[in-house]
């Protein structure tokens, strides 16, 4: 399976997450975006820049509350509750904006 | 006829250094790797036991391995002698035969 | 409003995650760690152990490209904003193995064998990787 970006050909898996993490620039997100009939705004970046910062610095994708969590502390309490994350990624912040940003699926999301 | 002996266990953990250090005759020699590394630093409960085998074995370690797990040439033991992938391939054909000590 | 894993209460267990292996060699330093994320999500009282080769898991400086392997040491740190702050190495194999605190790329407390040995009674569930 693949996805179109910029004339190139990435490969995702069959829930449609980015094979190599490598390969992300930002058109990935517009593209995975798009698929799901969703047209991504600033706040959907600064989530999405968020978890690319996080997953640099540890490795890994944050399950969902220690997400909703470090966008509190860092964007501030308006933005670090789950309404506002997933009226942002309806599928699920965690699972829908990690996506985007081209991590692997977050460890501990059932 | 001399033997390049591998080990690639911790000597913590696993016997395989001890039995390496003592097949090690005639010329023989030692490369630590992956968690064997752990045998070629300085300042553990185990040193003595490398640094003594010093006097009559040449002793590696891959270079790597050690960078892998957070250690540097520096807290390597003086005389064990830090090699790359192809110094490890140089070893191989240097020496007659391989031991591998799991 | 109240996040949904604020307000759910139930019984809470003292978990104990015992890591006894180097990172690499095996695959057990790995899977213990996935263990452990996942159990944050059940809000229980946890906390990890490492001792004999398992302290080298947390030694600061890792740099695993040249082996081709992933560099999981960063995920240590994570384990603060996971709410898995009891971290325990044991002052025996730590000093065996000479390291010191210094060497850990996390904060540990360090306890010797039969302080962990207590430690360990007090656990409803002990987990060993």
């Amino acid at each position: 399976m693949g996805i179109e970006v910029n004339g190139k050909t990435l490969e995702v898996d069959e829930e449609g997450y980015l094979a190599d993490l490598n390969q992300w620039e930002p058109g990935v997100a517009d593209i995975m975006a798009k698929l799901d009939d969703t047209t991504l705004t600033d706040a959907h970046w600064e989530v999405i820049n968020f978890l690319r910062e996080y997953y640099e610095e540890y490795q890994i994708a944050p399950a969902v509350r220690v997400l909703t969590k470090a966008i509190g502390k860092k964007l501030g309490a308006d933005k670090g509750n789950s309404k506002y994350l997933y009226e942002l990624f309806p599928y699920g912040p965690a699972k829908q904006a990690c996506k985007y940003a081209g991590l692997p699926k977050p460890t501990g999301c059932v | 006829m001399a033997m390049l002996h591998t080990v690639n266990k911790s000597p913590f953990e696993k016997r395989s250094l001890d039995g390496a250090l003592s097949h090690a005759v005639n010329g023989a020699a030692i490369l630590m790797i992956e968690d064997g590394i752990y045998g070629a630093l300085k300042g553990t409960a185990i040193s003595g036991k490398i640094e003594k085998s010093l006097a009559t074995l040449k002793v590696y370690v891959l270079g790597p391995d050690l960078k892998a797990r957070g250690m540097t040439e520096d807290q390597v033991i003086d005389g064990v002698t830090v090699v790359d992938y192809a110094g490890f391939v140089d070893l191989v054909t240097e020496y007659d035969k391989v031991q591998a000590w799991l | 409003m109240a996040e949904p894993w604020e307000e759910e209460e139930g019984p809470v267990k003292k978990f104990m995650f015992v890591n006894r292996k180097a990172p690499y060699g095996t695959i057990y330093a790995l899977e213990s760690l996935e263990v452990v994320l996942i159990s944050a999500a059940f809000d229980q009282d946890v906390s990890l152990v490492f001792m004999d080769d398992g302290v080298y898991q947390i030694k600061k400086g890792q740099d695993s490209k040249g082996i081709g392997m992933k560099n999981f040491s960063p995920t240590y740190r994570a384990l603060e904003g996971y709410d898995i702050e009891k971290l325990f190495v044991e002052k025996e194999s730590m000093e065996s193995r000479g390291l010191t605190a210094e060497d850990m790329i996390v904060p540990v407390e360090i306890l010797s064998k039969d302080e962990l040995t207590s430690l360990m009674e007090e656990q409803d569930v002990i987990l060993t990787f």
